[in-house]
């Protein structure tokens, strides 16, 4: 994982403002769906070891719920829409006017709209992500899970692991008011993907 | 009496070792397969989150040999052996190796947890360690740890419940 680590600061930079189109358009299409502003926090990209990053979510236990997106195309990688159980339940309640009974178990009718939610908003996170790269860039049908965060994203890792104990991980938080996390889209590019990246945006991609 | 126990934590592509007093744990395993080996007579025990099926298609750089089925389970029995474990007692048991996420097509990434399953079995085969328990498969997350004194699995899941092997 040298590649990585000899990234100098500016081309983190371009990989922010990458996590940036992506998550910025996929805020404006919450924004829409609540009807309500969605804030954001500034992407942070960051080299992490396996370990690192399922503790972003809490460690690798912590129930929560995520849409799954496997990219292909030019850039392939792996795109994940993360939500805590009480996003995830508040997210359902605004958005589907679903009404949610007490227990944590969600009907089919909860747990598709819970989906098809992921679907629009990772969607417009790639689709702006493509058209700013210029690559194409395809999700494939996304996948629900709930389960425990290490064990949801080890799946998104399977392509680093063949390389290194590190992933580059493109981070981005919403918020909505103060500090109220409603979720967070990580997008894990597939190790060889970087270069068409930098490529595509005009950075040249040397190990400098 | 309770007895100190302490914890030992495995991480992902990781592996360890430990004695009579402790409880060597690993979390959130999807795909990963936790293999362990315990040793009855002598209370010892040794656990690998596996995530990779094969070192074969490792790529750049140095080896992490806890990350792949073929070299982190002879790994794991040589470290067992070193603490002066006796081989012929070993048994292996094993959790994990669900598959999270149910796509169409037969992509192969997406088979990694039966595949990792596959792997490590073969390796304990051709180092003649007996599987005695096993719960893989699936498509739940599982959290495993196992008890070096009596070599029990406990294994918990959000979805499934809690299990002992």
């Amino acid at each position: 994982m040298e590649l990585f680590k000899n990234f100098k600061d500016f081309k983190m930079d371009v990989l922010k403002e990458v996590g940036n189109i992506g998550a910025g358009n996929a805020a404006t299409a919450l924004s829409q769906l609540l009807n309500k502003p969605i804030d954001m926090a500034v992407p942070k990209v960051q080299l992490l070891s396996f370990e690192e990053i399922t503790e972003k979510v809490g460690g690798a236990e912590e129930f929560v719920y995520a849409v799954f997106l496997r990219v292909e195309g030019e850039a392939p990688g792996n795109l994940f829409f993360i939500l805590t159980p009480e996003a995830a339940m508040s997210l359902l309640g605004r958005v589907a006017g679903i009404e949610l009974s007490g227990n944590s178990e969600l009907s089919e009718m909860e747990l598709s709209a819970l989906s098809e939610i992921g679907n629009i908003l990772a969607g417009s996170y790639l689709s702006s992500l493509a058209d700013f790269t210029s690559l194409s860039m395809y999700p494939t049908v996304p996948a629900l899970a709930m389960d425990m965060a290490g064990a949801i994203l080890s799946y998104g890792l399977l392509q680093f692991g063949q390389m290194g104990d590190d992933a580059l991980l493109i981070d981005t938080t919403f918020m909505e008011g103060k500090n109220e996390i409603e979720g967070q889209f990580f997008l894990i590019p597939d190790p060889e993907s970087f270069p068409k990246i930098f490529q595509s945006l005009g950075v040249p991609f040397e190990n400098d | 009496m309770i007895e100190e126990q302490s914890i030992i934590k495995v991480g992902m592509a990781d592996l360890n070792v430990g004695s009579e007093h402790s409880m060597i744990r690993t979390t959130g395993l999807g795909s990963c397969v936790g293999l362990t080996l315990f040793d009855p007579g002598k209370k010892l025990a040794g656990m690998a989150h596996v995530m990779l099926p094969s070192s074969e298609i490792a790529r750049d750089g140095q080896l992490n040999i806890a990350k792949f089925a073929d070299t982190a389970v002879p790994e794991l029995l040589t470290r067992l052996l070193a603490l002066g474990a006796v081989r012929s007692r070993i048994v292996a048991k094993m959790a994990g190796g669900s598959q999270m996420f149910a796509f169409a097509g037969g992509n192969d990434t997406m088979r990694i947890g039966p595949r990792n399953v596959e792997s490590c079995k073969l390796a304990l085969e051709s180092l003649n360690i007996p599987l005695i328990a096993e719960d893989t498969g699936g498509n739940y997350g599982r959290t495993i740890e196992i008890a070096c004194a009596s070599g029990i699995l406990f294994i918990r899941s959000v979805q499934k419940g809690n299990k002992e092997l």
